[in-house]
């Protein structure tokens, strides 16, 4: 049960010059689920879409579910399932067929492939609305989707960017049920980024902050807490990294794009 | 060879669910087929050309081919400003197969309008020469859509947004419309005209077609299938290499 599923050492990524990950090293053990915190411009993203092999490290080891995702890329698209931060459902489709065409890409028989879509669809309470082009669907409802979706192949790791990023309290209560529910019942490792604090203190394991391409914590959130001697994980970051985690960095764009889909999601 | 097939669906769904872009699709080479076809006729016929209708009608079949196909392999961007493509590039398949798939997709949607505008043209009159010669004409018209849904898949494999769109619909798309032979004959053309025409690709598009429908053709059913068949590996090969050095 201990072995580790991602093991990422002295991870570099280098755009333009700028070092969006500055030398990063961590582990996240088989079941964890495990939480990357920090503000926009980090480097959570840049890290996430190398480890899911999108993007090619500057320099670093890098070893998925065993694989390495530059030179085995394959096998290491075979482990994990992801939920990006931006939606990535086909809006014409209807939800059963983004999940059978997602079934069908990663080679799954057809018949494994039908009795999955249904009960995961019933679990996340979809199923009733199965046949409804996803385009109809609310924001939540999209989310649970591509969760579903995201563990739809049995992978050994659930990627999460941003799960929760505009939706309301609410719904996003639902999301970590449904998740962590996942994370128990097909032992299934959840590597998730957020910069809701509170969320991570919640449905974390172990989280890393990170801060300008560098972590500058690792550890239990209860853990952190009690050794800064701080009432919150915000108060931890502060004492970390000397900033707020919201305020700073933080950028125009992204306020926006929050903002345009809290109002496009509200149906 | 399932993943080619689903990503091949996937291209039929949306098309045929857009009810919207189809009859919007049709609804140009209506107008040009009417307005040309029946505006320059009778100067055509004193010219001695003979029935424009029957000239012109594989050319419009080749224009409404030409569009799809481009709009299809454009519809990348479409995938990449709605976070799709992210979808279809971390699976275990490879960006050749995906590729592939796309392409058929298009292709078949594009060679299907084909068929449809070919319906159109005969309630304007077009009385093609032989039932048989249909098939080679849908062979020409899948050649014309693959050809140039890889053209728009390479465009696409390098734009980020639909900025660039108009340009290459004004700078691209129109000329190799225009310039292709649909409209006019190419024999007895100016040095100049005639040698843009014979770099047109579509020109071999609209030749074949024309030389299928009606046996009036210029270059021969051997030559035309042999150029569009190069050229379309040629912007296959250039489509798939730009295809997989797409980062998001």
């Amino acid at each position: 049960m201990n072995r580790n599923v991602i093991e990422v050492g002295d991870l570099v990524k280098i755009f333009d010059g700028l070092a969006a990950v500055d030398g990063i090293s961590f582990e996240v053990g088989a079941g964890e689920i495990f939480g990357f915190l920090g503000p926009n411009g980090a480097g959570k993203t840049t890290t996430i879409k190398i480890l899911t092999t999108l993007l090619h490290p500057t320099s670093g080891k890098v070893s998925v579910n065993g694989f390495d995702p530059v030179a085995d890329s394959e096998n290491v698209r075979r482990s994990f399932g992801i939920v990006f931060q931006d939606p990535s459902l086909d809006d014409e489709l209807t939800a059963y067929e983004n999940l059978e065409f997602h079934g069908v890409l990663y080679g799954m028989p057809k018949k494994m492939r039908r009795e999955r879509i249904e009960n995961l669809m019933k679990l996340v309470e979809l199923w009733d609305r199965r046949g409804d082009l996803v385009k109809h669907y609310s924001g939540g409802m999209k989310r649970r989707l591509e969760i579903v979706r995201g563990i739809l192949h049995h992978p050994k790791i659930l990627f999460l960017d941003e799960p929760t990023l505009g939706l309301d309290p609410q719904t996003r209560e639902h999301i970590w049920d449904y998740i962590k529910n996942l994370n128990e019942k097909e032992r299934l490792t959840v590597f998730f980024t957020t910069h809701y604090m509170e969320e991570a203190d919640r449905a974390a394991g172990r989280i890393a902050i990170i801060d300008n391409g560098k972590i500058v914590a690792r550890g239990n959130p209860a853990e952190l807490k009690k050794e800064m001697n701080a009432s919150s994980l915000e108060d931890v970051f502060l004492a970390f990294t000397g900033h707020e985690i919201r305020a700073e960095n933080s950028e125009a764009a992204d306020t926006m794009r929050m903002r345009h889909r809290l109002w496009t999601k509200r149906k | 060879m399932s993943a080619i097939y689903i990503l091949w669906l996937r291209q039929l769904k949306r098309y045929f669910r857009s009810k919207s872009r189809i009859a919007g699709s049709l609804g140009q080479p209506l107008l040009f087929l009417v307005a040309l076809g029946f505006g320059f006729g009778p100067i055509y016929q004193k010219a001695g050309g003979g029935n424009y209708i029957e000239f012109l009608a594989p050319g419009i079949i080749a224009m409404s081919v030409l569009f799809s196909a481009v709009f299809s392999g454009i519809e990348i961007i479409w995938d990449r400003q709605f976070g799709f493509l992210k979808e279809t590039l971390v699976a275990p398949v490879s960006r050749f197969k995906i590729m592939i798939g796309r392409t058929l997709g298009g292709a078949t949607t594009a060679s299907f309008q084909g068929v449809v505008v070919f319906l159109m043209t005969l309630a304007v009159g077009f009385r093609p020469h032989g039932i048989l010669s249909l098939l080679l004409a849908i062979a020409f018209m899948f050649l014309i859509a693959v050809l140039f849904t890889a053209l728009g898949t390479a465009i696409a494999s390098r734009m980020e947004d639909f900025s660039g769109f108009q340009l290459i619909s004004n700078f691209l798309v129109m000329p190799l419309f225009f310039l292709s032979g649909a409209l006019f004959p190419l024999k007895g053309l100016s040095p100049t005209i005639s040698l843009i025409a014979a770099i047109d690709p579509l020109s071999y598009g609209v030749d074949g077609l024309r030389d299928a429908l009606t046996g009036a053709g210029v270059y021969g059913v051997g030559m035309n299938l042999t150029i569009l068949g190069a050229i379309s590996v040629l912007l296959f090969a250039i489509g798939g290499y730009l295809f997989s050095k797409i980062e998001i």
